[in-house]
């Protein structure tokens, strides 16, 4: 599929989808079950009204969603008894699955979701998200639905404020747009075509998520996009425009951090993929500076980009599987 | 005092049965409170409420000319109509942040408790009352007003009361706070604005020439010179203020909004028009032109302190032990009064930052205000007790 074509055919917007009987009746003409997963950590602020909108909105008024539960890191704060209030399930990562040694970061809850979860479709919403609605996942979920093909349905947001000879402009952010869709037009200039490659929500196919590997840490969108465009090619894809997203913004020192995780992440993909040959051993250690009036200090950030292998590899998932008759 | 124990002892099982509607509830507070609805920009809002009633199925789903949302929940005998109504609108633009906070005991955001919590009550209500188990006798008319606050002068619940050819046998105004509110009366009101404007032609070097700012000082100390009698009780309310562009340029305009509020009717006369003389008087003396409008009016009246109505909803609040603070109204309460329809005003839950952006309501005596609505449609249903 020609990346023009893939942009025209397979770029929705919630709006299309609002009619939400359609969806669920084709839902259950398919036979399908969908569940719904945020991972947190320490998110007590906004987590209470994913849970009551989500719950209302997508579990009793309309019965899109079959499952939902929150998989958190670890929160120092009342994330989990908040969530937990407002009657979600929860569970803590490390409790999933305890016979591995747990690691602490988002891919780890992402992955650690298949497991739990037991829809055909997962789909993933980030916690910090303070205009929560329930497009940000009948809108994600909705491609999946209607079309057999689509495997990976990824959100993007803000309206482009003009059109550019047919092409959306991009509404990436800092990242997205210094690094990784540089990066995607170097090397998969298909994948370029992904308005939001690092945006947090995104819906998928239980086939797709249990056969592609999950950096546990910054690189986990990334990877996703490359793994799955390797596999089963750009038609996989689908994605959908939700409007405006308002969270918290991230302090330039963070995104440097985020930068580093996902070139990790990017790196061995170019190398096991034989794209680039005789890469020289990397380091982990993200360096960056605080100054004081002239006195500058090196901080050293070691940022380890630790990758969970597919998890149908893992025995106990194969069993889990077939008990529930996955 | 009209014997209403039947329904006061099921107002404890009122209460926990509503808790279990918490989420839905929360919910359509969230999705209400995240629309942005200025008087006259109320649209989106109303078409929210619009697509619940339908999803709930009730009869006659529609909007008028004044962009109210209406909606009937039918009555087994459908032989009398109950309003309950919520006003739609709220007192911040639409380009403040509408993000409403969620956390166990309570939610915050602009306009929570005016009026987004009192809508989504109404949003709510098909879904309690189903709950509930409850089949009102009467029609229950729900209705989400526009152009209720400030300059819309409740004009969205005053065109429908004229224009509807339903007979109406009672109406209850649905406030987000304060918990214990009971309104019956209104009281006399004149809202105002009045604007000092330097005329094109004014000769800035004249002697004494100090622009709109001072002028509307001078308006507002004249005013507060007004000798006010404590019976019956009178009061004028200064509510904003505008004028002027720099720190050092003299104001070429400047506006004051105010009420003048009083049990009597001919009071309020006799203090606008002072008012009036004193604009004239001070329009004279400073050369600049001053204009009072009069944006909204409203009548003392509404239905007595021992009214059956007036009694019953005490004594709901007692049984629940809430300590009913009675004080007049001028909202939509005003529009019923007018038409001599016996209504009430009541508050759902308690309130903190009330009408700020950080406005905060207790989730908790929400299920008791509920409660308290459900047990005053009980009251009305039963048509004996308002007609007696």
């Amino acid at each position: 599929m020609k990346l023009n074509d893939w942009i025209k055919n397979k770029t929705y917007h919630h709006s299309d989808f609002e009619d939400l009987d359609a969806l669920i009746a084709e839902k259950e003409k398919k036979g399908l079950k969908i569940s719904l997963c945020i991972p947190t950590l320490n998110e007590e602020k906004t987590i209470g009204k994913e849970v009551v909108i989500f719950r209302s909105e997508l579990m009793s008024r309309h019965k899109l969603i079959d499952e939902f539960a929150i998989i958190d890191s670890g929160s120092e704060d009342k994330t989990r008894e908040v969530a937990a209030s407002f009657g979600a399930d929860v569970y803590l990562a490390s409790d999933i699955l305890p016979s591995l040694e747990p690691r602490k970061g988002k891919g780890e809850n992402l992955w650690k979701a298949i497991y739990q979860l037991k829809g055909d479709i997962i789909v993933y919403i980030d916690a910090d998200i303070k205009n929560i609605h329930p497009r940000f996942v009948y809108g994600l979920v909705a491609p999946l639905i209607y079309n057999d093909e689509t495997k990976y349905v990824k959100a993007f947001y803000d309206r482009p404020l003009a059109f550019s000879e047919g092409v959306r402009s991009s509404g990436g952010g800092r990242v997205t747009e210094i690094l990784v869709r540089p990066l995607f037009s170097l090397f998969f200039p298909d994948l370029a075509g992904i308005i939001q490659p690092l945006s947090g929500e995104y819906a998928v196919r239980r086939e797709v998520l249990e056969a592609i590997p999950f950096p546990i840490g910054y690189g986990v969108e990334t990877s996703h996009l490359i793994d799955v465009y390797a596999k089963w090619g750009l038609s996989a894809f689908a994605q959908t425009d939700l409007d405006q997203r308002v969270h918290r913004n991230q302090p330039t020192r963070d995104l440097g951090k985020m930068a580093f995780g996902i070139l990790q992440a990017f790196l061995k993909r170019l190398e096991m993929m034989e794209m680039i040959s005789e890469m020289p051993k990397m380091q982990n250690v993200l360096k960056q500076f605080v100054a004081q009036d002239r006195d500058f200090e090196a901080v050293d950030y070691k940022i380890v980009e630790f990758e969970r292998p597919p998890m149908n590899t893992i025995p106990e998932y194969l069993e889990r599987k077939k008990e529930l008759g996955l | 005092m009209p014997n209403i124990d039947d329904i006061l002892k099921k107002l404890d099982t009122y209460e926990s049965k509503i808790h279990e509607l918490r989420e839905l509830i929360l919910a359509n507070i969230v999705m209400i409170g995240e629309i942005p609805s200025p008087t006259f920009g109320e649209k989106n809002r109303v078409n929210f409420l619009l697509e619940r009633f339908s999803e709930n199925s009730l009869i006659n789903c529609s909007t008028d000319e004044k962009g109210n949302a209406l909606g009937i929940i039918p009555g087994e005998r459908g032989d009398k109509n109950i309003m309950i109504v919520a006003h739609t609108d709220c007192v911040f633009d639409e380009k403040i942040d509408h993000t409403i906070a969620v956390q166990p005991q309570y939610l915050s955001g602009p306009g929570i408790g005016d009026n987004a919590l009192g809508v989504a009550t109404v949003a709510s209500l098909p879904n309690i009352l189903e709950h509930l188990g409850i089949k009102p006798k009467s029609n229950i008319i729900l209705m989400g007003s526009s152009q209720s606050l400030g300059r819309g002068d409740i004009a969205g619940l005053r065109f429908f009361l004229e224009k509807a050819k339903l007979p109406i046998s009672a109406g209850l105004c649905v406030e987000g706070v304060k918990l214990g509110r009971l309104s019956y009366s209104s009281i006399g009101m004149i809202r105002c604005e009045l604007r000092c404007e330097v005329p094109a032609e004014y000769d800035w070097t004249r002697f004494g020439a100090v622009g709109s700012i001072i002028t509307i000082n001078e308006v507002m100390n004249r005013i507060l010179e007004i000798p006010l009698p404590k019976r019956p009780r009178c009061n004028i309310a200064f509510g904003s203020i505008e004028g002027g562009k720099s720190f050092n340029a003299l104001a070429s305009e400047a506006v004051l909004r105010f009420e003048i509020r009083s049990e009597s009717g001919e009071m309020v006369s006799n203090v606008f028009k002072q008012i009036t003389d004193i604009t004239s008087e001070v329009s004279s003396f400073t050369g600049e032109d001053i204009t009072l409008n009069v944006l909204a009016r409203r009548h003392p009246g509404g239905i007595d302190f021992s009214h059956p109505l007036s009694s019953a909803s005490r004594q709901i609040l007692s049984k629940m032990d809430i300590k009913p603070r009675i004080s007049p109204s001028t909202s939509e309460l005003a529009a019923f009064i007018a038409k001599n329809i016996p209504a009430l005003t009541i508050g759902l839950t308690t309130v903190e930052n009330i009408d700020q952006l950080d406005e905060k309501i207790h989730i908790d005596p929400i299920f008791s205000g509920i409660a308290q609505l459900i047990a005053l449609i009980e009251v009305i249903d039963r048509g004996d007790l308002i007609e007696a």
